[in-house]
């Protein structure tokens, strides 16, 4: 079959599977923009408004579906647009597959019009980045690329192509790629590292599971579930990991890291055995590693052998897919009770409610909180819903305050801590789980930061349901100033826009509500239909997320507020 | 930490920009390369990287799985100098004037084995071959005698003591990914 490169370049992608893809047109990409023009029935193409928009959605899309996130931009300054996207998504191992345009392969290297070395710039932060010269090369590059976004630890692939190897005609053949001799994703499991790991966790007393993102990369949620109930394990995920457990889950005993809860980090310094399943300590969940879980031995699964002993030394590695260790260590457990361990979570439970939960989600006078809207709108989706966030203290707030009751169901910007993640990623989530419902909790300051895809929500109808938790300050950085610099609030405080009305311009829905007495009545208008929503809640400006552990304070450090 | 020099051996495929991935690698970590030499390897379409560096055990170990991590490189480690025989050859350029005011070069070629590769009216060239301390003592010494006009040593190649080889063992391993 003859194709020119475009179509070649389509037709590829549609052996991949893909029915999405977030994209902006432009010079160096126009053959294959016109030969997308015939594939309007087999591909949704998403217009987004900036490219780093198309990144976030692609995200959004990949981490609520689990398949491969497809953006497609033109050369030189869309591809820069898109690079923070790009490593957010390395970052927090999202598959993606990035296809730039690039100038003619005559003029590469003569500062041409656009041209810029997105290979170059996109090589640390992508899993593989490669530019196709050549139209025979597409169908090659393609089939890799998707193998390598999507297999072993997922991550991003940039696909940069020049503009003559779109017009080149060639026969078209497609091979899914299945093999490459230098990159193993997903290693055998090794017997030996499963029976040390087993020994160690059949003769803990104090037992503690740590739940990162590995576990729903590789749809290991039954398993882990089996493996913690088999040895009676209390479990806590890091941020990436949430919902990877039902909110509710016996043994789940909640959120780890800087903004988690108490009972989780001080536990840490308290187990016999630390069981890290698919996370890779980072500094946010560990705090000062000098004090890191130093009484406890370390049984560490991971896909990514280069995580193993990054950070925190392991007396069992065990390099893995979840899917696969998780069972093999459950088949070597002796069941176990570890009652009275358990129950000394609940006194830290008890301190963090009366000391913090209390005040931020039950309040009855003074201004609204940001976490009790959280709370108010997890119960009012059965806490059923998709909750993506932006970066900043709601983000933490609807971490700990929102509740799942089914995996992938928070999608949020971990690693790179991307302000503007939020509204394209809520766009991709919806489009990725259409029957979900998608809440995306925003701060003033992100919202802004790509407030630009209300356009893509216009015009693609795409029901998310938007609230900003307005307390015109950048928060998160206000309560570090408040904490660690003096109060000095140094270019923190924001006059804003009236984001109701910007919304309305875009022909969304929308209200703003500054008292409590009428927070019930706008969530329940927000949720009445599946069409796009923004809700705009003035809360308590100088707001403060508790508990924290500083930066590079003790895990077991944690200040609770006055 | 002590800092030890070590050798990590790179062995990947032949594609563009592979050196760019494994040098950002260690600029990240703010790590000064040593020295850095890249051939074919044995095998048809594997080349091969020989990198130094001074470091602690700590970073090396980090810094070889990131290496090895990325999706073109075959395999990835590193030895100390016990583990390695090891070489580096030297070029040293002298004006001939002054290399025959010292009279007979008999002693100096005995006492280094040098080889003379050029020599004319106007310079000589002298390969060394050895180890870094002994390429870096001759050149000391023709500077303070007769004076050097060039003077270039090489990145350094090596080979394992070992008993295994990991590149070959690490194609065999791999067969049964292969379906």
């Amino acid at each position: 079959m003859k194709l020119t490169g475009a179509q070649a370049l389509i037709e590829s992608m549609m052996h991949e599977g893909v029915d999405t893809i977030f994209g902006y047109p432009g010079g160096a990409i126009m053959p294959t923009f016109d030969a997308l023009y015939d594939y309007d029935k087999k591909v949704n193409h998403i217009l987004t408004r900036h490219e780093q928009g198309a990144t976030h959605a692609a995200q959004g899309y990949a981490r609520v579906s689990g398949k491969v996130g497809v953006c497609l931009v033109t050369s030189g300054p869309a591809a820069t647009n898109a690079i923070t996207g790009i490593a957010d998504a390395m970052l927090d191992s999202t598959p993606m597959v990035v296809i730039t345009g690039q100038v003619g392969a005559a003029l590469l290297g003569t500062d041409a019009f656009q041209e810029i070395d997105v290979v170059g710039i996109s090589q640390p932060i992508t899993k593989w980045a490669y530019q196709i010269r050549r139209a025979e090369d597409i169908a090659w590059a393609v089939a890799r690329a998707f193998y390598i976004a999507r297999s072993g630890r997922p991550g991003p692939v940039v696909l940069d192509i020049t503009k003559n190897a779109q017009f080149q005609e060639i026969d078209f053949i497609y091979e899914p790629c299945t093999f490459i001799r230098s990159y193993i994703p997903t290693p055998e499991i090794n017997p030996s590292q499963i029976e040390l790991a087993a020994e160690i966790i059949n003769s803990a007393k104090k037992p503690f599971a740590l739940v990162g993102q590995g576990v729903v990369l590789s749809n290991a949620e039954v398993e882990l579930k089996e493996f913690l109930e088999k040895a009676d394990i209390p479990a806590a995920w890091t941020l990436l990991g949430a919902s990877a457990m039902d909110t509710d889950f016996s043994l789940n005993k909640g959120f780890l890291g800087m903004h988690g809860n108490v009972g989780p980090n001080i536990m840490t310094n308290q187990c016999d055995v630390l069981i890290a399943i698919g996370m890779r300590f980072d500094d946010r969940v560990t705090g000062d590693l000098n004090h890191y879980a130093k009484q406890a031995k370390i049984v560490h699964l991971d896909i990514d052998s280069a995580e193993l002993n990054k950070n925190v030394k392991a007396d069992a590695p065990v390099h893995g897919s979840a899917k696969d260790t998780l069972p093999a260590i459950s088949a070597l457990l002796k069941p176990a009770k570890h009652t009275d361990w358990i129950a000394e979570f609940k006194q830290h439970d008890d301190r963090e409610f009366e000391k913090v939960i209390d005040r931020e989600v039950y309040p009855t006078s003074g201004e609204i909180t940001m976490g009790e809207v959280i709370y108010k709108i997890s119960e009012a989706t059965g806490n059923k819903a998709v909750v993506v966030t932006d970066v900043g203290q709601h983000q933490m707030m609807a971490t700990r305050y929102s509740k799942f009751s089914q995996t992938r169901s928070l999608i949020t910007s971990g690693g790179l801590g991307t302000m503007g993640f939020g509204i394209p990623a809520a766009m991709g989530a919806k489009m990725g789980a259409p029957e979900r419902t998608v809440i995306m909790f925003s701060g003033d300051g992100g919202f802004q930061m790509t407030i630009q895809e209300l356009g893509t929500i216009m015009q693609e109808q795409i029901g998310v349901k938007m609230i900003i938790l307005n307390n015109h300050f950048l928060g998160m950085v206000r309560q570090w100033q408040e904490m660690f610099f003096e109060e000095r609030y140094s270019f923190t405080k924001m006059q804003n826009p009236d984001f109701v009305a910007i919304a309305k311009a875009y022909k969304i829905d929308g209200q703003n509500v500054s008292e409590r007495s009428e927070l019930d009545a706008a969530i329940a208008d927000m949720l009445k239909d599946d069409k796009p929503y923004l809700l705009v809640v003035d809360v308590e400006m100088k707001g403060m997320v508790y508990p924290m552990m500083p930066a590079g304070a003790a895990v077991d450090n944690i200040l609770l507020g006055e | 930490m002590e800092k030890t020099l070590y050798t990590i051996t790179v062995f990947s495929e032949n594609t563009v920009g592979l050196l760019g991935q494994i040098t950002i690698i260690f600029t990240r970590r703010a790590l000064n390369i040593e020295t850095l030499s890249v051939s074919p390897s044995a095998i048809k379409g594997i080349h091969k990287f020989t990198i130094t560096l001074f470091t602690t055990q700590d970073v090396v170990e980090k810094v070889v799985k990131q290496i090895d991590k990325r999706i073109d490189i075959l395999k990835s480690y590193y030895n100390t100098d016990d583990d390695l025989v090891h070489q580096e050859i030297a070029l040293y350029k002298i004006a001939t004037d002054n290399l025959l005011q010292q009279g007979s070069i008999e002693e100096l070629i005995r006492k280094y084995h040098i080889r003379v590769l050029e020599m004319n009216a106007d310079f000589v060239v002298l390969q060394k071959a050895g180890h870094y301390a002994e390429t870096q003592q001759m050149f000391e010494e023709l500077s303070e005698t007769v004076g050097v006009l060039q003077f270039i040593r090489s990145g350094r190649v090596a080979i394992t003591k070992s008993k295994v080889e990991r590149l070959s063992d690490m194609l065999e391993g791999i067969k049964k990914y292969q379906n």
